[in-house]
């Protein structure tokens, strides 16, 4: 009996999985097709499937605010690119420090960062905010940029720490026999080998950058400074409830470099979830 | 450099001082060795560390206590701080109706938002494991959400969803109920938020499907033999075995979702409204803070909401020696 009723049930579990994935995307899905039709019918038709395509939203929404939209995803491609770089490069610098030398308070600094992953931010913004406007790095790039050079993301530090303690020493030694320092060591044996870690720090990074709203929105109030979310947001406050359209359209270009990441890296970020996860 | 193995292991493993051995004129030689060794390891570590050093100090921990040191000052950037003691911590507890507001709206929204999210989260990790076909497809849909929920445009899509004339309400139209708009009413706009939140189950999904694939397969035949059935095998493997990872993903999304800020921020249109109902705790901070500029007040919440945090991640603590199960005890 249970041999023939398994395809069943294995195939009602599929149509269940199906539909309530369907669910999940369905709002999603609904602003894409929003956002290609007219004016006027998006809150008529609540089905996916437009009868009437335009992309009137998308020029519309794309000139709606001081500078077109391209500008705004510009800067925020700026400060994205710049943070991941900053997160790269700072972060694994420490996590080498971390999993391979020895040095003293090693465990009172490890435990330190691994509290400040903990720490929220509003516990620090307020000086973080006096202080950048008292060296004039309001409406700059800076006060978003210059954290990450400085490892302040200390989640990927752990997360390459332990990723760096899976690697065998023995590739250390090797390295030390052949007379590299620890610099080259870290440059030419270790680097390489943390590629999906460094891919997922780079991944987590950008989205996570991109998407934020807290620190542009406080940093960059001049409207030539403006990100797209920053941007998005004033739109929604600026626009009456007529134009839903445009602001769709905007939405949904701003949410593409995300879903284009998660695409193409969606390998680093399952792993990277699932091993920092725990262990 | 060859090493015995025996001198090999301090030197690659920790920095503990060797054992003094007992004859001296031997162990010399690699001792000094290691020292310079030890030196020079010292000086590197903290090298490679200089920039996390300077972010700490400057970036971290500086500011947490100049933060402290704000909260006992009434200060607004256009005057110098003004000693003041305890009152912003006072006014906040006696004085501030909104503030008290503010931890109660927080308050439901976490209680609420992450049980239900993990619960959503394990129900459909459990699903997907055991080498369903298709599983990276679905994983994927069901991860997608939580890439996106934090970001404006999906506050912004929410707020129309749930809008007076939004897809929810013409859904509900088709079966006779017509009412106001989820967003614009009191009484529901934080639901829409723990919607939301719900929405991003995806992460804790993943962590879950990673912890599901460490218990041994071996467990459930053995229980099979026995005759348990699924919900037994459930009860007695499954969540046991899971506690550590229903620990993590708990401690996780409970310090996440207690500064939950933007959906807010974007849904309410900045102010937490409609009357007050979605003024999370780390929005009214941002309201005095930055609009109202009473950053000492600001300060002082910002200390609350670490010592709250703080507090609930130790009970979480505390209360997992009665649940978690960790593999080694016995």
């Amino acid at each position: 009996m249970p041999v023939l009723f398994r395809p069943a049930s294995r195939l009602t579990k599929h149509v269940l999985l199906i539909v309530f994935g369907l669910f999940m995307l369905y709002p999603l899905l609904w602003m894409v097709s929003s956002s290609i039709k007219p004016e006027g019918l998006i809150f008529r038709e609540p089905g996916l499937v437009p009868h009437d395509v335009t992309g009137a939203n998308y020029s519309g929404g794309w000139h709606a605010l001081k500078h077109s939209f391209g500008y705004y995803l510009w800067n925020s491609a700026v400060i994205t690119v710049l943070a991941v770089v900053g997160n790269l490069v700072a972060c694994s610098l420490a996590a080498y420090a971390f999993a391979r030398l020895e040095f003293p308070l090693k465990k009172l600094w490890f435990t330190v960062m691994l509290l400040s992953i903990m720490l929220p931010h509003h516990v620090t913004v307020v000086p973080q905010y006096i202080m950048f406007s008292k060296i004039g790095w309001i409406n700059t790039i800076w006060p978003i940029v210059v954290p990450k050079f400085l490892a302040t993301d200390a989640f990927f530090i752990f997360l390459m720490v332990q990723f760096i303690r899976t690697l065998p020493r023995e590739l250390d030694e090797a390295a030390a026999i052949d007379g590299a320092g620890h610099w080259r060591t870290f440059v030419q044996v270790i680097l390489p080998l943390c590629v999906p870690a460094l891919a997922t720090t780079a991944i987590f990074t950008f989205i996570w950058t991109w998407n934020d709203f807290f620190t542009q929105n406080l940093y960059l109030t001049n409207s030539d400074n403006l990100t797209a979310p920053v941007a998005l947001r004033q739109f929604l406050d600026a626009s009456s409830d007529s134009s839903w359209g445009p602001m769709f359209a905007m939405s949904i270009i701003s949410l593409g470099p995300i879903f284009g990441f998660f695409l193409a890296g969606q390998k680093y970020l399952v792993r990277g979830m699932a091993t920092t996860g725990f262990k | 450099m060859t090493l015995r193995p025996a001198e090999a292991g301090p030197a690659a493993g920790t920095a503990e001082p060797p054992a003094a051995p007992p004859a001296r004129r031997r162990a010399r030689r690699p001792r000094r060795r290691k020292s310079s060794r030890a030196r020079s390891q010292a000086w590197a570590g903290y090298l490679f560390l200089a920039p996390w050093f300077i972010g700490l100090f400057a970036i971290t921990l500086g500011p947490m206590i100049a933060t402290l040191y704000l909260s006992f000052n009434d200060y607004s950037m256009l005057t110098p701080p003004h000693w003041i003691g305890l009152d912003n911590y006072h006014r906040m507890f006696t004085a501030d109706d909104r503030f008290i507001h503010s931890l109660r709206v927080t308050t439901v929204y976490v209680a609420v938002s992450v049980p239900l999210q993990l619960a959503f989260a394990l129900g459909l990790a459990m699903a997907l494991d055991k080498g369903l076909r298709g599983l990276p497809i679905y994983r994927s849909v069901f991860y997608l959400p939580s890439l996106l929920g934090g970001s404006v445009a999906i506050a912004i899509l929410w707020r129309k969803i749930f809008g007076t004339d939004g897809i929810v309400n013409t859904f509900l139209g088709w079966f006779g109920y017509h009412g106001e708009g989820w967003v614009t009413s009191p009484d529901t706009a934080l639901w829409t938020l723990i919607i939301l939140h719900v929405w991003t189950f995806g992460a804790p999904m993943v962590i879950f499907l990673a912890g599901l694939r460490q218990i041994p397969r071996e467990l459930y035949e053995a229980a099979r033999v026995d005759g348990a059935g699924r919900w037994r095998q459930f009860r007695s493997i499954t969540l046991p075995l899971l506690t550590p990872i229903i620990f993590f993903n708990a401690v996780l999304e409970l310090i996440k979702s207690f500064q939950s800020f933007t959906q807010a921020f974007v849904v309410s249109g900045g102010n937490g409204g409609p009357v007050d109902s979605t003024l999370f705790y780390t929005l009214y901070l941002y309201i005095k803070g930055f609009k109202n500029y009473e950053m000492g007040y600001a300060a002082a919440m910002a200390w609350v909401l670490l010592l709250i945090i703080g507090a609930l991640t130790a009970v979480n603590f505390l209360m997992s020696r009665f649940w978690v199960f960790y593999g080694d005890e016995k």
